[in-house]
C-alpha cells in the first residue's frame, strides 16, 4: 500500500486519476453513496436502515420507560401522552418495548447472514472452482435444500433445539445459505477461465489463492446486494417464529412475540399488536429498497 | 416416438432430482427426529432406569440397530404410509394429516385461484403499459407483500373486517351455530355445504374463508403479476408480434391471441410454485384464523412436544412442495414445443 495522498490533491475531488489505491477506493465508495442518495427510494431505505440500527443501539436514551417494567393500573391504556403507543396486558410501555426490540431484530439479522451467507458462498466458490464430481455433488446437495419448505423446515428444528432467539438464528441460517452457494458459484463459474485467473494461475498460484484471492473479491458485490434483499426475508421469518413463540422468549421485547401478545386483546386494544407490526413492515420495506438500490448501483450487469 | 426421446433424457433427469431431493427430505426429518434431540430412550424410561432396562427399551425402540438400518426403516415406514403415533393422541400421525389436511387444501386452492385470477390480467396490463400506472402498482404490491408479516394482515383484518366493519366471519371454518349440521363428506366446506343443499351454511362458510384466502391470494397474486408482466415482456419484444402488428392485427389481439398462449408453460411453472408457497404461507395464517388445517396441526404439535405430529406434517408439506416443483419441470418438458419437437 503507498503512502496517502499527496496534500497537493484535495481529497474531496474525483480525480480522473487517483494518486493511490486508497484515494480510488474512497472515490469509488464516494460515488457509489452519491448514486444511491440520488435515487430517492433507495435513500430511504439508507434513511430506514440506519435509523432502525441507531435506534437498537441507543434503544436505552430512546426508551421512555423500562421495557419490561409493569404497572397493572394502566394496563391496556390507549396511546397518551404518558404513553405514546399505549400500554399492553401486564401495563408495560409499547413504545419503550418498540424501541428495545430493535436489538434481538437486528442481532438475528446480523447472525443469519453472518452465518449462513459466509457458508453459501464459500460453497459455490469452491464448487464452480473446482468443477466436475466435486460440483456435481455440492450443487445437488445446495438444490435439495433449497427445494424444501423454509419455513417449515425451520419450525421443525427450533421444535428440537428448544425454542430460543440463538436456536431461531440457527433454524433459519440452515435453510438460508443455498442461494449464496448458486451465486458464488455461477460467478467461478464465469471467473474461472478469465485471463487474470489464468495469468495468477500461470505464475504459480494455488487454487486456494485463485479462488480466495481473485475470484472472491469480484463476488463480494454481488453477494451484499443478495444479503441486504435477503435480510427483509429473514426479519419475516424471525417474526414468524417469535409470534408461534419459538423465537425470543418473554419477557425479552421482540416485535414477533409482541404481536403475539397483543393478538388476545387485538380486539379491544388494537395498538398492542398494531405497533410491532408497523415496525416489522417499516424496517423490512427499509432493507428491500436499499437492497434494489444497492443492486442499481453496485451491479453493472442488471439494468432496470 | 421421437418427441419422447427427445423428452425422455429431461424426465430421467427430473425424476433423479425428484428421487434425491425427496431422499433429502427424508433424511432431514430423520435426522431431526431421532439422532439430534435428547435421547429417545431416556424420554420412554426416564434418567433413573437400571442400565438393563434402559438397553431393553433400546431394543424394542429398533435404536440398537445402525442408523442406516433405522433410516432405512424409516423410508420403508413412510412408503406404507406409516408416519408414526401421535404422541398426545395416540392415533397415527397419518391418519390426523388426512382429517385435517382438505381444510389447508380448501384454504390454499381459493388463495391461488384469486391470485391467478387477478395476477395474471395485471402482469398482462402491466406488460402493455410500462413504466405507467399497472407497472407502479405491482412494484407497490410486490415490495409491500415482501415486507409486511402474513399473520399480522390477518390480525388487521380480523379487527377491521371482522370486529369493526362485521363484514364476515370469524375465526374458524364455519359459524357456531352450523358446525356439525353439515355431514362431512369432502372435507372440504364449501363444497359439502352445497352438497347438503344448504346454501345458508354455504354462504356462513364462505364468509370464513373470504378474509384469510384473500391474504394469501395476495401474495401469491403478487409473485404471479410480476413474472407473468416478464414473460410477456420477453414475448412482445420477439419479431412474430411485430409481424402481426404490423398485419393490423388490434393491439388486444397480439396480447391476449399471438403472445400469451406462448407464455402458458413457464407461467405453469410459476403458478405451481406459488401454490407450494401457499401451501408453507397458511401454517402462520391458520393460527391466527384458527383454521383447523395441518398449518395448525404443526404448530400445535410443536407446543404439545408431539414431535411425531410435527415431522409428519413437515414431511407432508415438503412432500408436496418438492413434487409441485418437480411436476412444473416435467409439464415443462412436454408442454414445451421447443422441448418436443
Amino acid at each position: 500500500m503507498s503512502a496517502p495522498a499527496s496534500p497537493a490533491v484535495a481529497p474531496a475531488a474525483l480525480s480522473p486519476a487517483p494518486a493511490s489505491r486508497r484515494e480510488a477506493r474512497i472515490a469509488l465508495a464516494r460515488q457509489r453513496l452519491r448514486r444511491i442518495v440520488a435515487n430517492p427510494s433507495s435513500l430511504i431505505g439508507l434513511v430506514i436502515v440506519v435509523t432502525f440500527v441507531l435506534v437498537a443501539i441507543f434503544a436505552p436514551l430512546l426508551a421512555t420507560h423500562e421495557p419490561n417494567a409493569q404497572d397493572f393500573a394502566v394496563r391496556l391504556s390507549p396511546p397518551s401522552a404518558a404513553h405514546w403507543l399505549g400500554t399492553d396486558q401486564f401495563g408495560r410501555d409499547v413504545y419503550s418495548r418498540l424501541v428495545y426490540g430493535a436489538r434481538p431484530t437486528l442481532l438475528i439479522v446480523l447472525m443469519v447472514v453472518l452465518l449462513s451467507a459466509p457458508f453459501g458462498f464459500v460453497l459455490g466458490l469452491v464448487a464452480g472452482y473446482a468443477g466436475g464430481l466435486l460440483e456435481a455433488v455440492l450443487m445437488r446437495i445446495t438444490d435439495i435444500v433449497m427445494a424444501f419448505p423454509r419455513l417449515v423446515l425451520a419450525l421443525a428444528l427450533v421444535a428440537v433445539l428448544k425454542p430460543g432467539l440463538i436456536n431461531a438464528v440457527i433454524a433459519i441460517a440452515v435453510t438460508a445459505w443455498p442461494p449464496y452457494a448458486r451465486l458464488a458459484r455461477a460467478e467461478a463459474l464465469a471467473l474461472r477461465h478469465a485471463d487474470f485467473v489464468e495469468a495468477a494461475r500461470g505464475l504459480g498460484m494455488g487454487a486456494r489463492g485463485i479462488v480466495f484471492g481473485q475470484i472472491m473479491p469480484l463476488c463480494m458485490s454481488s453477494v451484499s446486494i443478495r444479503a441486504t434483499l435477503d435480510m427483509a426475508g429473514i426479519i419475516l421469518t424471525a417474526a414468524g417464529l417469535g409470534f408461534l413463540g419459538l423465537g425470543a422468549q418473554p419477557p425479552l421485547a421482540e416485535w414477533g412475540a409482541m404481536i403475539a401478545q397483543g393478538r388476545d386483546q387485538v380486539f379491544d386494544a388494537w395498538w398492542v399488536a398494531a405497533a410491532p407490526g408497523i415496525a416489522i413492515v417499516v424496517v423490512s420495506l427499509g432493507f428491500n429498497l436499499l437492497g434494489d438500490g444497492l443492486r442499481d448501483v453496485l451491479d453493472p450487469k442488471h439494468h432496470g | 416416438m421421437s418427441s419422447l426421446a427427445r423428452v425422455l433424457p429431461v424426465l430421467l433427469s427430473t425424476a433423479f432430482g425428484l428421487v434425491s431431493t425427496l431422499a433429502g427430505l427424508l433424511l432431514v426429518t430423520f435426522v431431526i427426529g431421532r439422532v439430534m434431540p435428547i435421547d429417545p430412550v431416556v424420554a420412554v424410561v426416564g434418567d433413573k432406569a437400571s442400565a438393563q432396562t434402559y438397553a431393553a427399551a433400546r431394543e424394542q425402540l429398533g435404536l440398537d440397530q445402525p442408523l442406516y438400518v433405522q433410516f432405512g426403516r424409516y423410508i420403508a415406514g413412510v412408503a406404507r404410509g406409516d408416519l408414526g403415533t401421535s404422541t398426545v393422541s395416540n392415533r397415527p400421525v397419518a391418519e390426523d394429516i388426512a382429517r385435517v389436511f382438505p381444510a389447508t387444501i380448501e384454504l390454499a386452492t381459493l388463495g391461488i385461484l384469486i391470485g391467478v385470477a387477478f395476477g395474471v390480467p395485471l402482469g398482462v396490463y402491466a406488460a402493455h403499459r410500462l413504466n405507467q400506472w399497472p407497472d407502479h402498482l405491482i412494484r407497490f404490491l410486490a415490495l409491500f407483500g415482501f415486507s409486511t408479516p402474513v399473520f399480522w394482515l390477518g390480525l388487521l383484518g380480523l379487527l377491521v373486517f371482522y370486529s369493526w366493519l362485521g363484514w364476515i366471519g370469524g375465526p374458524g371454518r364455519i359459524g357456531i351455530a352450523y358446525r356439525f349440521t353439515v355431514p362431512p363428506r369432502t372435507g372440504f366446506m364449501l363444497v359439502d355445504t352445497l352438497l347438503a343443499g344448504r346454501p345458508d351454511a354455504f354462504r356462513n362458510a364462505l364468509s370464513h374463508i373470504v378474509l384469510p384466502a384473500t391474504l394469501i391470494g395476495y401474495y401469491a397474486m403478487a409473485y404471479i403479476a410480476r413474472m407473468t408482466r416478464g414473460f410477456m415482456i420477453e414475448e412482445l419484444s420477439k419479431e412474430y408480434v411485430t409481424t402481426a402488428r404490423i398485419k393490423g392485427a388490434s393491439e388486444a389481439r397480439v396480447m391476449w391471441l399471438h403472445a400469451f398462449p406462448n407464455i402458458l408453460v413457464p407461467l405453469i411453472t410459476v403458478i405451481a410454485l406459488s401454490y407450494g408457497l401457499l401451501l408453507e404461507g397458511t401454517v402462520l395464517i391458520e393460527t391466527v384464523f384458527s383454521w383447523p388445517g395441518l398449518g395448525l396441526y404443526i404448530t400445535n404439535g410443536l407446543f404439545t412436544a408431539d414431535m411425531p405430529a410435527v415431522l409428519g406434517g413437515t414431511l407432508v408439506v415438503g412432500l408436496i412442495f418438492v413434487i409441485l416443483n418437480k411436476a412444473s419441470e416435467i409439464s415443462y418438458a412436454f408442454l414445451d414445443p421447443r422441448t418436443t419437437r
